[in-house]
């Protein structure tokens, strides 16, 4: 190519972009401007995009750009169609980004924006965009099949049944989680939860009118929505004004997740043109539409970040979260960094669109580039408030207290320094009553975008506008995926139990379908449940479950990606996976053990049980709980976490060895033994294992 | 077989670009590639409507058992 020039721009990329990092790193003077960041991550992804996936795409997996894809075999136009790698890009980009990436760098940046972004940029591009990467690849080489698939017939059924089993349980924590994060940003919030309600009229109309009126008119139904949407917002500014209705829509944490538990329930049984598919196409475009408005107010706006590079919580004893850097900020910030949920996306439709096996790294590598993109804007977000309002927001009740006065106090001795008039004009600015342990993120979030867009339109006026839009988008992705994910839950239950009770694998019964959903509602609900009434906010349990298992899956698809390189006789370059295998599966594993066994009752969940026991014995009652029956209960909850982190451990574990099996079976075999479907259908290697 | 590509090899025009992206995104490829397909590849059998094609992807996009990411 143009040599010289090439290199020389490269060199200016690279330069550019070290210099930028060494500000983010090195600086510390009062404030950083968010943009050396932002600086910092472009030019890590374009190098390591130009270089590394290229290295991967053409040394290590040695892409065929000939080699015919299950798209162009069993093109259908539907579920097999060849597809402008632009818009396959668009399509793969719009199934990876959720919450995840929104709400982890939040939660990460108690310990200070540096730490967060080294482990979003480090993490994305060597374990993250990998593993999507490579995973895509095997499934577009298998005909596009699933995860779960590709473990049975490369590593064995039974590793394949354990990989399932993981992933429903992830499914499970995940809704939970999930489920928390919007009931900790509606509790006690009128306009938020107003807000919130009107999505469901909203898309049953726009169900209505594409189904009946001006059927599969999706811009159309959209542009409705989106219409009603914002006028939903500025109605639940009227309501939050006026008294009576205010208290109509005013719920305690409690009654949010029942009301969402039997949501979840019939909103998985309708049928999904009615609820679901509306408003999956209503938080779809309002998601990446908010993605890019904020990409445009950081650029624009130029914020400075206020939270110092590294904070003292650095230590552990964190309010957001507890456990030390190592290894809680590797399993706190997942999506963004390394998600094994993507593993089921990249196995999924995507596989099965591909023009050619070579376009797989601007989709699987790319794509995870821009989620990373996305944690990178969520951890800005949080960082540019000052930080005695993101610890008075992020700090449970059972800590600061309930009042302006006595969080400001705790927060300033913390070294933040913030007087009670500024946290109750930040609630004030937002349009609420109090901002004070709205933990989970959503809302932490939503100050801080409302802050940067307000700047970009509209002023000091909109920021409440803001803000409620902000938690409006995250509760309608956040709402959307716990419905379509009971859905999938409920198909992996019917599986399971259709392998004991055939008739119950049955999709049309009714009964089945009944069963297998109120199964699933009843798992994350239990969770979520569990959450709500914590003392500690319930994230704090939750979420490091949540990360673990999220990183377990990934670290299972990476190994799945090192067999099948073994198997392809490629073990030359299988460091490639190796490397962010290793290192998943020691952060996973230590964070689980921790989890498990740690002295500390805030972070070890039998030493918190035998804090609970003890006291009981002594006929003692602790926070929260009132009664010797709800210290019981706590209990429960402790064993009940205690035996999820042991499954996610052992999960993690037995996939190891299987691995590793594997592995040595391959080494064994002189010749390559990866099950692929190759140039017109025939399968180069017939396996012999 | 002739498995043609959606755009026949050129590049995509940027509004059609940005509408496919949009519908891909919820779940809809595009009609007129799948009445293309149909059309040279099983002229002898019957092509669903753009309406009927719209509740069919509809339908199968979340009976499937990959859910939305996190």
């Amino acid at each position: 190519m143009n040599g010289t020039a090439g290199r020389l721009v490269w060199l200016i990329v690279a330069l550019v972009g070290a210099a930028s990092l060494g500000v983010v790193a090195l600086s510390r003077g009062e404030t950083v401007n968010a943009l050396w960041v932002v600086v910092a991550a472009l030019c890590t992804y374009t190098i390591a995009y130009r270089f590394y996936s290229l290295y991967i795409a053409n040394t290590v997996l040695k892409l065929d750009g000939a080699r015919s894809t299950p798209a162009m075999r069993h093109n259908d136009g539907l579920d097999y169609v060849p597809t402008d790698k632009w818009v396959l890009f668009g399509h793969h980009f719009a199934a990876i980004a959720g919450a995840g990436p929104l709400v982890g760098p939040v939660l990460a940046a108690q310990m200070g924006y540096l730490p967060g972004t080294l482990w979003i940029l480090i993490g994305v591009v060597f374990a993250g965009a990998v593993q999507d990467f490579i995973v895509l690849f095997a499934s577009t080489r298998r005909d596009g099949r699933s995860l779960g698939d590709m473990i049975k017939s490369e590593m064995g059924t039974v590793p394949g049944v354990i990989a399932l089993f993981g992933v429903l349980l992830i499914m499970i924590i995940l809704l939970a989680v999930l489920a928390l994060i919007v009931v900790k940003a509606l509790a006690g919030s009128p306009w938020g939860t107003f807000t919130v309600f009107a999505t469901m009229p909203i898309a049953v109309l726009m169900g209505v009118y594409g189904r009946f009126i001006r059927p599969g008119r999706v811009g159309e139904m959209s542009a409705i929505g989106l219409v009603l949407l914002l006028l939903g917002i500025i109605g639940g500014q009227w309501v939050a004004e006026d008294p009576a209705w205010a208290a109509a829509f005013t719920f305690k944490g409690e009654t949010l997740a029942l009301m969402l538990i039997a949501y979840g329930f019939i909103a998985s049984v309708l049928p999904v043109w009615l609820l679901l598919a509306p408003r999956d196409y209503l938080s779809t475009f309002l998601k990446i539409g908010t993605i890019i408005a904020l990409a445009v107010g950081i650029l624009i706006v130029m914020p400075e970040l206020h939270m110092p590079a590294v904070s003292r919580f650095v230590d552990g004893s964190g309010p957001v979260f507890s456990g030390q850097l190592f290894p809680f900020l590797f399993i706190t910030i997942a999506c963004g960094s390394v998600s094994g949920f993507h593993a089921l996306i990249s196995s999924g439709t995507t596989p099965k669109m591909l023009e050619t096996e070579a376009q797989a790294r601007m989709i699987g590598y790319g794509a995870m580039l821009a989620e990373s993109f996305v944690a990178i804007m969520a951890l800005i977000s949080a960082c540019v408030l000052h930080p005695g309002v993101y610890f008075a927001m992020n700090t449970p009740a059972g800590v600061i207290g309930t009042t302006v006065d006595q969080a400001a106090q705790v927060v300033s001795n913390w070294g933040f320094a913030i007087t009670p008039d500024e946290l109750a004009q930040v609630a004030k600015n937002v349009g609420e009553t109090t901002i004070l342990s709205r933990a989970g993120g959503a809302p932490t979030l939503a100050v801080g975008m409302s802050t940067i867009l307000s700047n970009l339109v509209g002023g000091q006026s909109m920021t409440a506008f803001w803000y409620h839009f902000a938690i409006l988008f995250e509760a309608l992705f956040i709402l959307t995926t716990v419905d379509a994910g009971t859905r999938v839950a409920r198909f992996m239950i019917q599986d399971l139990l259709g392998t004991a009770v055939p008739a119950l694998r049955v999709t049309q019964s009714w009964g089945a379908n009944l069963l297998a959903t109120a199964i699933a509602v009843a798992g994350w609900g239990y969770f979520l449940y569990q959450g709500v009434v914590d003392p500690l906010g319930g994230i704090n349990t939750l979420w490091p479950l949540f990360g673990i298992s999220n990183q377990m899956l990934a670290a299972i698809a990476l190994m799945l990606g090192t067999v099948i390189l073994f198997k392809m006789k490629r073990e030359k370059f299988a460091w490639v996976t190796i490397l962010p295998t290793t290192w998943l599966a020691i952060c996973t594993l230590t964070a689980g053990w921790q989890k498990l066994f740690d002295d500390n009752p805030a972070v070890g969940f039998l030493a918190h049980a035998r804090k609970f026991s003890t006291a009981l014995a002594d006929g003692k009652v602790l926070a929260p709980a009132k009664t010797t029956e709800a210290m019981a209960r706590v209990i429960t909850n402790d064993y009940v976490d205690a035996t999820l982190c042991g499954l996610f451990m052992a999960v993690v574990v037995s996939m190891l060895v299987f691995g590793i099996l594997n592995i040595r079976k391959a080494l064994a075999n002189p010749r390559a033994t990866a099950h692929e479907v190759g140039i017109g259908g025939a399968a180069i290697a017939a396996g012999d294992d | 077989m002739a498995a043609q590509a959606q755009n026949g090899g050129t590049p995509l025009p940027f509004a059609k670009l940005v509408a496919r992206m949009a519908n891909l995104m919820v779940g809809l490829p595009d009609y007129d590639s799948y009445v293309e397909h149909r059309r040279l590849n099983h002229p002898d059998q019957p092509v669903m409507s753009r309406e009927a094609f719209f509740r069919e992807r509809q339908e199968a996009r979340y009976s499937g058992k990959v859910g939305r990411c996190c």
